[in-house]
């Protein structure tokens, strides 16, 4: 087999395809553990609460401090280039939907695939590589429901409300540097926004973090359960799930994009 | 009459001990990864209160051979049986019925990092009772005590731990559920002799105490002298002699030999070493 795939660059393309199939194909049965074995219960609460906390509580510090900048990063560059056409008046505007429907989602959604999936692949990784998950099914306890279940849920449901917040920060940084940088009027400034901003910028947005935030706790706990191989393994698992993670989210992005807003 | 009784009794025992179902039974289990072979046809009887220990080089198949009783690993072909029970293609839930029956000491004691160790010594009691916080760390200290540790020992983390504390904890979240079937994955390995020799008493004790079968792998022959009533030996994925503890020195088998006498010449053969 190998012999042929030296010499026959067909039979490599041919092999590689059929790896990437059957990684999608454990992937989906993966996934479809969690959701049917997490959904029948028992439902471990204090698991859930603790994830709560890690992912919704410990996150906000970064995706403030990312929000808040690429907001006011946003508002500096617009003015740089809406001031030569004399269109400076539609910075609020800009701001406001570029963070609300695009970065404050997927700003969000990077730094918590670097902060929150590498966590759990690592976390997860250690227990596998330790024999923690196989001491839990020793105790009768099926895996699916006490760690992955509770983590994808969690993340699922925490990361709109971090891109919620995210987007009023995001906001209020392009505000403050078009206030007190720029020379804007604050009650004009704060009407445009409100003008032209809807609910369906921000409900898209916030569909969009869901999306995200099941994407990365997904690449997270598939890569740290099913990591092997010691300290090496556990880091390979880390790397793995943020960089497939971050690729995820921003292919998704493109396709939800294209879903809510293609005319 | 006296006489006349205790031999219908004895012959009552007799017949009981030859009907009696095995506790576990493996029949022509076969297990391989990727290329590797690791069981090819293990058959093997563990019956009521035996304890067993499983003794074999290192990638002999011991800790895969437990690993597929407990569902941890599927097997390719074969079946495996609990109480006579087929159990080798069970899912999760139709096994958890005798997985209440198991407890397992792990090789590194694969203690829960975030819980402390009360919740670790209680963790599958909490999981199917609904006790206080007070009634779990009451049995905690209880076990704690089986093992010889402080209760003090019960709020430390495992990362506080010394090595042999830890495999002390295992033990103690082992037997919490006062289980049917105890299995030993290596008990004894990363401690000194006298530690060794605690754990290896602490193991006698409570298997005694519970009235549990048990299952040792080991290639520590202290630790099999002083735990096994029924030794087997696997080497190359089968199960190559089997008998009681008192015949492993005239067993007859020169792999068994080789092994309990610890030499490197013989027909076992291990890789990288010198011609």
């Amino acid at each position: 087999m190998n012999l042929l795939m030296q010499h026959n660059p067909v039979a490599t393309i041919g092999h590689v395809f059929l790896l990437f199939l059957s990684s999608i194909g454990r992937l989906v049965l993966f996934t479809w553990n969690i959701l049917s074995e997490g959904l029948r219960g028992p439902f471990y609460f204090r698991q859930f609460g603790r994830m709560i906390i890690e992912i919704g509580y410990y996150s906000l510090p970064v995706i403030g401090l990312t929000t808040l900048f690429t907001g006011a990063a946003l508002a500096l560059q617009s003015y740089s280039g809406f001031a030569d056409f004399g269109a400076e008046s539609s910075i609020p505007i800009i701001v406001a939907l570029a963070i609300t429907r695009e970065l404050g989602p997927v700003m969000a959604g990077l730094m918590v695939a670097g902060r929150i999936g590498a966590a759990f692949a690592a976390e997860l990784g250690t227990m596998r590589v330790t024999e923690q998950i196989d001491a839990l099914v020793t105790l009768s306890t099926n895996p699916y429901k006490y760690l992955l279940f509770p983590r994808v849920i969690a993340a699922t449901l925490m990361l709109p409300c971090l891109v919620f917040v995210g987007d009023i920060i995001g906001i209020f940084g392009g505000y403050a540097v078009s206030v007190k940088a720029l020379g804007f009027a604050p009650i004009p400034y704060i009407n445009n926004t409100w003008a032209f901003l809807e609910f369906y910028d921000v409900f898209t947005g916030l569909v969009k973090a869901a999306v995200f935030g099941f994407i990365v706790a997904l690449m997270g706990c598939y890569h740290g359960f099913h990591s092997k191989g010691g300290a090496q393994g556990v880091g390979a698992a880390t790397t793995n799930a943020v960089v497939s993670a971050s690729i995820l989210i921003l292919l998704a992005n493109y396709m939800l994009t294209e879903m809510f807003f293609s005319i | 009459m006296d006489h006349r009784d205790k031999s219908g009794d004895d012959a009552e025992r007799s017949s009981i001990v030859i009907n009696a179902v095995p506790k576990i039974r493996l029949t022509d289990v076969h297990k391989r990864f990727g290329k590797k072979v690791v069981l090819d046809g293990v058959h093997l009887d563990v019956m009521p209160g035996e304890s067993l220990v499983i003794i074999g080089g290192s990638g002999s198949g011991k800790s895969v051979c437990i690993k597929t009783v407990l569902g941890l690993i599927r097997p390719d072909t074969g079946t495996i049986e609990i109480d006579g029970q087929d159990v080798t293609h069970l899912n999760f839930r139709e096994r958890e019925p005798f997985l209440h029956k198991c407890g397992m000491l792990f090789q590194g004691g694969a203690l829960f990092d975030s819980l402390p160790v009360w919740r670790n010594i209680t963790f599958a009691v909490s999981q199917r009772n609904g006790h206080s916080k007070q009634q779990l760390k009451d049995i905690a200290v209880d076990k704690l005590g089986a093992v010889g540790l402080k209760p003090e020992v019960a709020d430390l983390f495992p990362a506080e731990l010394s090595g042999g504390m830890a495999k002390r904890v295992g033990l103690a979240r082992a037997i919490a559920t006062d289980p049917e079937i105890i299995f030993f994955d290596e008990p004894t390995t990363g401690l000194d002799p006298i530690m060794s020799d605690v754990i290896n008493e602490l193991i006698v004790s409570c298997v005694k105490k519970l009235g549990s079968t048990a299952v040792t792998i080991t290639h520590d022959m202290s630790s099999v002298r002083k735990i096994a009533s029924k030794v087997a030996m696997i080497y190359q994925g089968k199960i190559i002699w089997q008998g009681p503890v008192s015949a492993i020195d005239n067993s007859g088998n020169p792999y068994v030999e080789q092994f309990v006498h610890g030499k490197a010449e013989g027909p076992i053969q291990v890789e990288g070493k010198r011609a």
